[in-house]
């Protein structure tokens, strides 16, 4: 093409797919682009550990690079982590998958509920979930040509979902039902009596249920219930689990998969055309961390509850009512009190105090009138942004 | 009880108000198990861990193996007690292997710990032999790294 021809670079809104421009952005990524120009601000807006991996688990890897580990693996990952993925699954939670056609290394839970979601969906076909919940589970679904059905959760279920709620939005085209609790954005869990109640709903209907445990070791007061270990539950469970939360391994994007062989299968083939395997060297991490003893997750563990109970009392006192969450490392406060929406005290948050908050709605419209706060920061910065907050809510609350 | 201590050795200075609502047990039992800590000698003292070059202070660190005739019923406890007496012995172990006791000795300079070692502790009746190596550099002390503390390179805002 010579110079002189005027070429426009506009690309028209065809080149895009239907799917992914009907897509809404992520409420978070707005946040994001706002702060990344401001200094001085304290952000609980995060959704990883504060901790850096540990490094018994840091070594392990750089020792396997010097090995010279630095190759594909096989497409389901290496036999080692998945056998030892295997022998955790038995000893935490009495659960027997074999290693060998029933559990998948991805990358990530994100790579893992992708693949679920396109391993078990036909068009047209509803998968329930919660409202609000993490902002990646409607948008798997609506990728993978299923349609995603909300189940609204308010605080005074202290945000459970349960099992009468699912069984009323069933219909023929129900194909799945979608949880991950511990609660990504509300710290919420959901105790052993309605899971069986949500596992019995499953058996009923023939559904299958996609449960997101990432957050199961990050549990305060409470023993976390594995899904897949209810009685008749581990044929139609899809347990996805990862590294990230529990040692504090985000950056390694390493994650699995345990389900029945024909299911992990079908998982397995889209893994090994868009995928082919996850890193290696991840992969070595994991293996390590999953080897050594967990007093380090522990350690991890005892911390974050402290500053979770500072953080709950921390709102309580300034008159933003949070319900106690048991579980991950979010507190999710109420700001009705202000009168503002979840956005708009977000943003004046952020420009008035400086301080960073994920708006409720980015998980769903549920999440209207709450903001999630991220405690897995140092417990200064807590106590300041506690400060900055009272402030803030002092001055613009409903007259 | 366990998350009140946790607490309290990660940052000695947290009041008991604090640390009420770090671990959801009453202020007045979190006081209540601090004061019997106290007196049982399970909470020894609270102090600040210093970078002394810092401040431009001078100190010296040697790690003095030392030899030892255990005695009679005492074992070599006697012995120990001798050598943690002088306030230049900042720590003293009894230790398996080749030597018994393990002595950190501090000093301003030395020419202070030589002596030390030479006219103190050396001569003692019991000690039968001291192997005394200067310490170069300090990388971590307590739990605490000196210089190069690893910082958290997160960003932001994340899902």
């Amino acid at each position: 093409m010579s110079r002189s021809e005027p070429v426009n670079t506009r690309l028209s809104k065809k080149c895009l797919s239907e799917k992914v421009t009907a897509l809404p952005p992520s409420g978070i990524r707005k946040f994001f682009d706002l702060l990344s120009s401001m200094e001085g601000v304290i952000s609980l807006g995060v959704g990883e550990p504060d901790f850096i991996t540990p490094w018994y688990i840091r070594e392990a890897a750089i020792y396997s690079l010097e090995k010279g580990y630095t190759m594909y693996t096989s497409n389901k990952g290496t036999p080692e982590l998945r056998a030892e993925i295997a022998k955790y699954l038995q000893s935490h939670f009495n659960l027997v998958y074999n290693p060998d056609d029933e559990i998948l290394i991805t990358v990530g839970v994100s790579e893992g509920l992708d693949l679920a979601a396109r391993a078990i969906l036909n068009p047209g076909d509803e998968v329930i979930m919660p409202d609000p919940c993490y902002v990646a589970y409607p948008a798997a679904i609506s990728l993978a040509g299923g349609t995603p059905v909300r189940v609204p959760t308010t605080v005074d279920n202290d945000f459970e979902i349960t099992a009468n709620d699912i069984e009323s939005r069933i219909t023929p085209k129900t194909k799945a039902i979608l949880i991950g609790y511990p609660c990504n954005p509300t710290g919420a869990i959901l105790p052993k009596e309605e899971l069986e109640r949500i596992a019995e709903v499953a058996k009923r209907h023939h559904l299958l249920v996609i449960s997101d445990e990432v957050y199961c070791r990050l549990v305060y007061g409470i023993e976390h219930t594995c899904l897949a270990a209810l009685p008749g539950m581990r044929e139609r469970t899809i347990l996805l689990n990862g590294f990230s939360k529990a040692y504090a391994m985000t950056g390694w994007r390493i994650g699995y998969a345990a389900c029945g062989k024909e299911i992990i299968g079908a998982m397995t083939k889209i893994h090994q055309y868009t995928m082919l395997c996850a890193p290696i060297m991840g992969q070595m991490a994991a293996l390590e961390a999953l080897k050594a003893n967990d007093r380090e997750v522990d350690i991890m563990v005892r911390d974050y509850d402290r500053r979770r109970r500072v953080i709950v009392k921390g709102f309580r006192d300034i008159g933003l009512s949070c319900f106690e969450p048991k579980g991950a490392f979010y507190a999710f406060p109420s700001i009705k009190v202000t009168g503002m929406s979840s956005e708009e005290f977000a943003e004046k948050l952020l420009m008035e105090e400086k301080v960073a908050v994920v708006p409720g709605t980015a998980f769903g419209d549920c999440g209207e009138g709450y903001i999630r706060c991220c405690y897995a920061t140092s417990m200064p910065e807590i106590e300041e942004a506690l400060k900055r907050m009272a402030r803030f809510v002092d001055k613009h609350r409903k007259k | 009880m366990k998350q009140i201590f946790e607490a309290l050795e990660k940052d000695a200075r947290l009041t008991p108000e604090k640390i009420s609502s770090m671990t959801g047990i009453a202020v007045a039992d979190v006081k209540k198990a601090i004061k019997k800590a106290e007196q049982d000698r399970a909470i020894l003292r609270y102090k600040a861990i210093i970078d002394w070059t810092k401040l431009g202070e001078e100190e010296v660190l040697a790690l003095v193996e030392v030899k030892v005739v255990p005695q009679r019923n005492v074992g070599f406890d006697a012995i120990a007690e001798r050598i943690y007496r002088f306030k230049e012995a900042r720590s003293v172990y009894l230790a398996s292997g080749t030597y018994d006791l393990a002595v950190i000795v501090a000093c301003k300079t030395m020419q202070e710990i030589a002596v030390f070692v030479s006219e103190k502790l050396a001569p003692l009746e019991a000690v039968q032999g001291t192997v005394t190596h200067f310490i170069l550099k300090k990388y971590k002390e307590d739990g605490e790294i000196f210089e190069g503390g690893e910082e958290v390179k997160r960003l932001p805002i994340a899902p």
